[in-house]
């Protein structure tokens, strides 16, 4: 499979500016908060807007180049972008849509995307998930090189996301053309992408594969969007480097070695929660009241101080929990990850080293 | 008892403000036996009039749009150094008042005006032609086509011409086959208001054109020419420009009701700030 390449790609944003050099094999997904550039990104590979450096090719074409000046018109990228709210074209049909790109009949998308139904159907009368598989079939039947989506499940109800999640996923396996998506959704990328990259403020912070970034955030910022608790805590004083203090007193240890102030990652399915105070080969526990209980599923978010914990609902139900209980977390030393030595600010926000800002 | 009496008094003024605007027509309908104003309708000059009126109203709309859509769309779509002065432009005529336009006209393509003078040296004179009315028509009547196209055309979404061009298409199928379909309800309802007001257009024309009956007798010129001499041939004249302005007013409100959205384009119907 041929890949589409972006090397120092630069657009000016209107409070810092997108750079990134990027390579799209198979499926790749940035993810990052809103406003990090991402749909910027899709954008300048679609020729919707021009980058003021770097290059872009896909397979052996070049589209854009600052230095040779080349910058393809969007119809001449042979690409194809599905948008956020899908952008179909309300006046026409869903077979009209398809065949506008005219390379092809319809016939053979409406099957292999099961609308063969709505073929008569107007935009406006869809429900979410068949305007996505339209979407996707008008986007495919333009035959492109690289098929680019902006947030793909942004515009669907919690109802149907998780089906058409499921779908999409087993759609975009099936594509022999290299994918590059967005999305804010960690979760999303994860379930959808091979490769993830996250994006801050137009950067790129870390990529590797969804469980290489779980198991070594490089940063809290990249630990917090992947779904990790962040403790703050000093080194207590023995001289131990493994051993932290946390503002509240609390002890914990770590497996990893931390170098004076620290943030430590622990992501809520490694911890455990219990009614009475554990003992057991779990060397961290910290107390503290339950304010609030998420379900989700079949399972349950629940925080308790600083931290918060997925379990099971059957356990939730067991364990009788609510909110106001007392209760204990737990998790094991080899549990945690130090994501940042030395001083850092209070939040790890977006805003967090942000460059030239006075 | 107040708030009763408070609704009372709208209900009321309200009623009285639609009969006013109402009287005019049923005054014309109601004064002469609908059988005589028929028979107006075989007066020459009343014939005449119809013609005259049919044929530059045609011909100034087609212009209108001919020239129109492509101004709105630029004007719509780009932002350019001047843009703002181009949109002041577009609405000047809507704010002049129009026999100051049929003099400036006049002034201007007049036989010894600014390029009249020149016209003249190839054997073109344009006031007091029928040209004339065109011109004077088409000059007054475009703001109302112009910036309805403008507002319709702003209304369409960015990320459909956005998808027709990452689909293949170049800009001109993208306008021909996205922009142009989704605006289409907004460009004929700017059609009809500009119909309207060139239909009722008298001071430019009869400033740079004249009344001379056959050539340039325009309806309105007409009834006015004709209001000391056959007050019935008045009367059937503005009958059928009432008949003409309601078809014109049902095909602004259907072509609205196509445009989406009826707060929309209400706003950008008459709002004189809704293209800056």
């Amino acid at each position: 499979m041929a890949g589409l390449t972006l090397e120092n790609v630069t657009v000016p944003l209107r409070a810092f500016q997108l750079q990134l050099s990027l390579e799209v094999r198979s499926t790749v997904a940035l993810v990052g908060p809103s406003g990090a550039g991402k749909s910027t990104v899709l954008n300048a590979i679609a020729g919707l807007l021009k980058p003021g450096a770097g290059r872009i090719a896909c397979d052996d074409e070049t589209w854009f180049d600052a230095e040779r000046r080349i910058s393809l018109a969007p119809d001449r990228r042979r690409v194809g972008l599905v948008f956020q709210d899908y952008a179909l074209f309300p006046h026409m049909t869903v077979r009209e849509n398809i065949e506008y790109a005219r390379r092809h009949t319809a016939d053979e998308y409406l099957d292999r995307f099961n609308i063969r139904p709505l073929e008569h159907a107007r935009p406006a009368t869809l429900s979410g998930g068949e305007r996505q598989r339209v979407a996707l079939a008008r986007a495919l039947a333009r035959d492109p090189a690289a098929l680019l989506l902006d947030e793909p499940l942004a515009a669907l109800d919690a109802h149907t996301r998780a089906d058409v999640r499921a779908e999409l996923r087993q759609l975009l396996a099936g594509l022999e053309i290299p994918t590059l998506l967005v999305t804010h959704d960690f979760e999303d990328a994860a379930a959808l992408a091979d490769h993830v990259g996250v994006i801050v403020e137009g950067e790129l912070r870390q990529s590797g594969t969804p469980s290489e970034l779980v198991a070594q955030p490089s940063d809290p910022f990249v630990a917090s969007f992947t779904g990790a608790n962040l403790l703050r805590g000093k080194p207590d004083g023995t001289g131990d480097s493994t051993r932290i203090r946390l503002s509240d007193g609390t002890p914990i240890t770590t497996s990893d070695h931390g170098d004076g102030a620290v943030t430590l990652a622990v992501y809520p399915w490694d911890i455990t929660l219990s009614r009475v105070r554990p003992d057991d080969s779990a060397m961290n526990v910290i107390a503290g009241t339950i304010t609030t209980i998420t379900e989700l599923g079949n399972r349950a978010r629940v925080t308790l101080g600083p931290i918060s914990a997925d379990i099971t609902i059957e356990s939730l139900r067991r364990l009788g929990l609510a909110i106001g209980d007392s209760a204990y977390a737990s998790f094991k030393a080899t549990g945690t990850r130090i994501v940042a030595n030395g001083p850092t600010p209070d939040q790890p926000s977006a805003t967090r080293d942000r460059t030239g800002d006075t | 008892m107040r708030r009763w009496f408070l609704s009372f008094v709208f209900v009321a003024v309200t009623v009285a403000t639609l009969l006013f605007l109402l009287l005019p027509i049923v005054g014309i309908f109601g004064h002469t036996s609908p059988g005589r104003l028929l028979d107006q309708l075989s007066n020459p000059v009343v014939r005449d009039a119809f013609v005259v009126t049919l044929k530059t109203s045609l011909i100034a709309q087609a212009l209108i749009v001919v020239f129109g859509t492509p101004t709105a769309y630029l004007l719509a779509s780009r932002r350019f150094p001047g843009h703002s002065v181009g949109i002041t432009l577009v609405e000047l005529p809507l704010v002049l008042p129009p026999a100051v336009a049929g003099v400036g006209l006049l002034a201007a393509l007049g036989r010894y005006g600014l390029l009249g003078s020149s016209m003249r040296a190839f054997g073109i004179t344009i006031p007091f032609t029928q040209s004339a009315v065109t011109i004077a028509v088409a000059y007054v009547a475009s703001p109302l086509y112009i910036r309805q196209a403008t507002a319709s055309f702003e209304a369409t979404d960015p990320h459909l011409t956005a998808a027709s061009r990452t689909l293949g298409a170049g800009p001109a199928r993208t306008f021909f086959r996205v922009v142009l379909p989704l605006a289409r309800g907004g460009l004929i309802a700017g059609l009809a208001l500009s119909f309207a007001r060139g239909l009722g257009e008298f001071g430019a024309t009869i400033m740079f054109a004249g009344s001379l009956q056959r050539i340039t007798q325009t309806l309105p010129l007409a009834i006015y020419a004709e209001f000391d001499q056959s007050f019935n041939a008045t009367l059937a004249m503005s009958g059928v420009l009432v008949l003409i302005s309601a078809v014109l007013l049902l095909t602004l409100r259907i072509g609205l009701s196509w445009q989406g959205s009826p707060s929309r384009t209400s706003r950008s119907l008459f709002g004189l700030s809704s293209s800056n």
